[in-house]
């Protein structure tokens, strides 16, 4: 049994102009120690799907499929079921570090409240498991930190802080919304090696939430690339990378600037803008920026079929071996 | 002008910021820029990369006298900034135009984006009538890739890559020598930011603008810039041409940055060893004694704590490294 099921799941809004779909029948598993990445540009529905799993979308969104955690089913259980799970089973980690953490406590205490209200420790003991916490995501000197306020901290620290507040109640499930986005990249390097350490030692399994292909070649096992609001790919890391077989997955590896392969004079790009999703292209949401697009992808939908160790979603998949790949710059 | 005189240059330029309490009463002050002296041709780039707080932002600022210097010299196609009268600042804010990181914020909300593309004009050409401010923004909207019937919506109808083509459109419309690019592409997403990049290349080839390119992203800086300048703490660590800087990089701040910088390779990403660097940035009010890296750096010896180190020559630039001393 897989620790995370979700099962076409979808994620609408009733807006004035019409039907928003954010997701749209998105499927997927997550096992123990494992990291899925989601990648897609905004409004492609990752950070949506995200919230759906965490049980915090807004009452206005319209949510169906399923979602099956630990073999219990998610979806339509009401609130006390999710406060049961959130911050004990699933732990979310946001983007902005500077606006997660609550101003007017010290981080210690914020640490200490999750120990007090889930686990009924005593301050002494939730005091001694905040410090040990605070060292493995190495933050140096955490005596002296832990009785500072968010705002005495830098972003890094926060970050690190908001990773501690995750994991502190050991969950089985992190949702890590576009954690390393906001840091630099000396920063971001840390913390994804802390991601890494948890993974291996804890078992924990991650979602890794981003729109950096190359935050997810160094962490996660499996991708899934998002699309307005639909999967267009899901494949191991290795395979992915080596040989994407989704038109729009190969032109993001291709567009993505790179420090170590020699400057090209125009960088591949993808024209166009990403569709409105309350008025999508009957057929494949990609299709109008698409190179390899025909008649067929206009018309209709392409379904998710499976092809090697992944599945795609495309009328006319590349093929899986690609001799420009190896020769550095594609242009 | 003879073609030698560099367009732009920055002579051991320095900003210190005032403190208030108690950092004040010490003598204290914050070094945001501290010693930087660089140059930029006409029709080159030049890339300004590090970390946040390195005093990315706020060397851009000087150049066009948003920020008083404390001392040094900035020299405008051979004059010094600080000697221009009240008419050459104005044709100085003229040749040199800034684009913002928040391509929405840099745009104001109630007017229509042809209105702002167009506004430069008014100031520039006061005796242009509204048709031909008119043909111009459309000609420049076109140029950028903008629809010229997209003159009169909001900022607010366009996407963050609509937005940031006006804000070039607005940047170009006046002719300028030097754009400014503060983080221009980091807020936009990876296949728009590839859009924005050429178009920048594009333009720049064509109109033989220069540019300073301001991004803590080394795979943009790469893909942009003809030259590197590597700040730390407001010092320049590593000054070269791009290609020595990437192929061959001499300081360990510029190496470790480098080797932080995620590569979209799963094999590689998994085996490379990594420096990531360890600890926090010192604080720019107390920077540490000697190289300011030092507290930071994986090969700091005793003499790094003690002097300054002196800038070395290198392959096509200079290093700022006591590593370089012992070395042939």
């Amino acid at each position: 049994m897989s620790l995370l099921e979700c099962r076409n799941l979808s994620v609408r809004y009733r807006t004035p102009r019409g039907e928003l779909r954010a997701v749209d029948e998105v499927s997927f598993t997550l096992d123990r120690g494992q990291c899925l990445g989601l990648v897609g540009e905004s409004g492609s529905g990752k950070t949506q799907t995200c919230l759906a799993l965490a049980g915090l979308l807004s009452d206005s969104a319209i949510v169906e499929g399923s979602i099956r955690f630990e073999g219990e089913e998610l979806l339509g259980t009401g609130r006390q079921a999710w406060n049961r799970l959130r911050g004990r089973r699933i732990a979310m980690i946001f983007q902005d570090p500077m606006t997660a953490l609550t101003p007017h406590l010290t981080v210690g205490s914020q640490l200490c409240e999750l120990l007090r209200v889930h686990e009924q420790q005593d301050q002494i003991a939730a005091r001694r498991r905040a410090l040990e916490i605070m060292e493995r995501v190495r933050i140096a000197d955490p005596e002296r930190r832990f009785s500072m306020y968010p705002f005495e901290l830098s972003g890094g620290m926060r970050q690190r802080i908001m990773i501690a507040l995750a994991l502190i109640l050991k969950p089985a499930l992190v949702l890590a919304d576009e954690p390393t986005t906001a840091l630099d990249v000396t920063v971001q390097a840390d913390v994804l090696g802390i991601f890494r350490a948890v993974i291996e030692h804890t078992g924990t399994a991650i979602l890794l939430v981003t729109h950096d292909l190359g935050v997810v070649a160094g962490t996660c096992d499996q991708v899934m690339v998002m699309y307005a609001g639909r999967t267009l790919e899901t494949a191991p890391v290795e395979s992915l990378f080596a040989s994407p077989r989704h038109p729009y997955s190969r032109a993001l590896l291709d567009c993505l600037p790179r420090s170590d392969q020699p400057r090209a004079l125009t960088m591949p790009a993808i024209e166009g803008q990403p569709p409105d999703l309350v008025a999508l292209p009957p057929g494949c949401a990609f299709a109008p920026r698409c190179a390899h697009a025909q008649a067929d992808c206009v018309s209709e939908c392409p379904p998710l079929i499976s092809l090697d160790s992944g599945r795609v979603a495309c009328w006319h998949p590349l093929s899986g071996y690609d001799p420009g790949r190896d020769q550095g710059d594609p242009a | 002008m003879s073609s030698s005189t560099p367009l732009l240059q920055l002579n051991d330029v320095r900003v210190h910021f005032p403190v208030r309490g108690e950092a004040h009463r010490q003598g204290l002050s914050v070094k945001a820029v501290d010693g930087v002296s660089c140059q930029l041709q006409p029709g080159q780039t030049l890339g300004v990369v590090g970390e946040s707080g390195c005093g990315k932002s706020t060397l851009a600022r000087t150049v066009l006298k948003l920020v008083p210097l404390t001392s040094g010299k900035i020299l405008w196609r051979g004059k010094d900034v600080n000697t221009f009268t009240v008419h050459e600042m104005q044709s100085l804010r003229r040749d040199v135009r800034m684009i913002f990181q928040d391509p929405y914020a840099s745009l104001n909300p109630r007017m229509t984006v042809g209105e702002q593309i167009g506004e430069p004009l008014a100031l520039f050409h006061p005796e242009w009538s509204a048709a031909t401010r008119q043909t111009q923004v459309a000609d420049i909207m076109q140029r950028v890739g903008l629809r010229p019937e997209l003159a009169n919506r909001y900022p607010h109808e366009f996407s963050g890559g609509q937005c940031q083509r006006a804000n070039i459109a607005r940047a170009l419309i006046g002719q300028p020598k030097l754009l400014i690019c503060d983080e221009s592409v980091s807020a936009l997403d990876v296949s728009i930011r590839a859009q924005i990049l050429n178009l920048l290349s594009e333009l720049q080839r064509e109109l033989g603008i220069a540019c300073l390119f301001i991004s803590h992203d080394l795979s943009v800086i790469r893909h942009v810039s003809d030259q590197v300048l590597v700040l730390y703490l407001g010092k320049t660590m590593e000054y070269r041409t791009a290609d020595a800087l990437f192929s061959d990089a001499r300081h360990p701040y510029t190496r470790a940055l480098l080797d932080a910088a995620p590569v979209p390779d799963p094999a590689r990403e998994r085996s490379r060893p990594r420096t990531v660097l360890q600890g926090e940035l010192p604080s720019p009010l107390q920077p540490p004694s000697g190289c300011v890296f030092r507290t930071r750096c994986p090969q700091a010896t005793v003499r790094c704590g003690v002097r300054i180190p002196d800038f070395h020559s290198v392959e096509g630039g200079v290093t700022a490294c006591h590593l370089l001393e012992s070395s042939p």
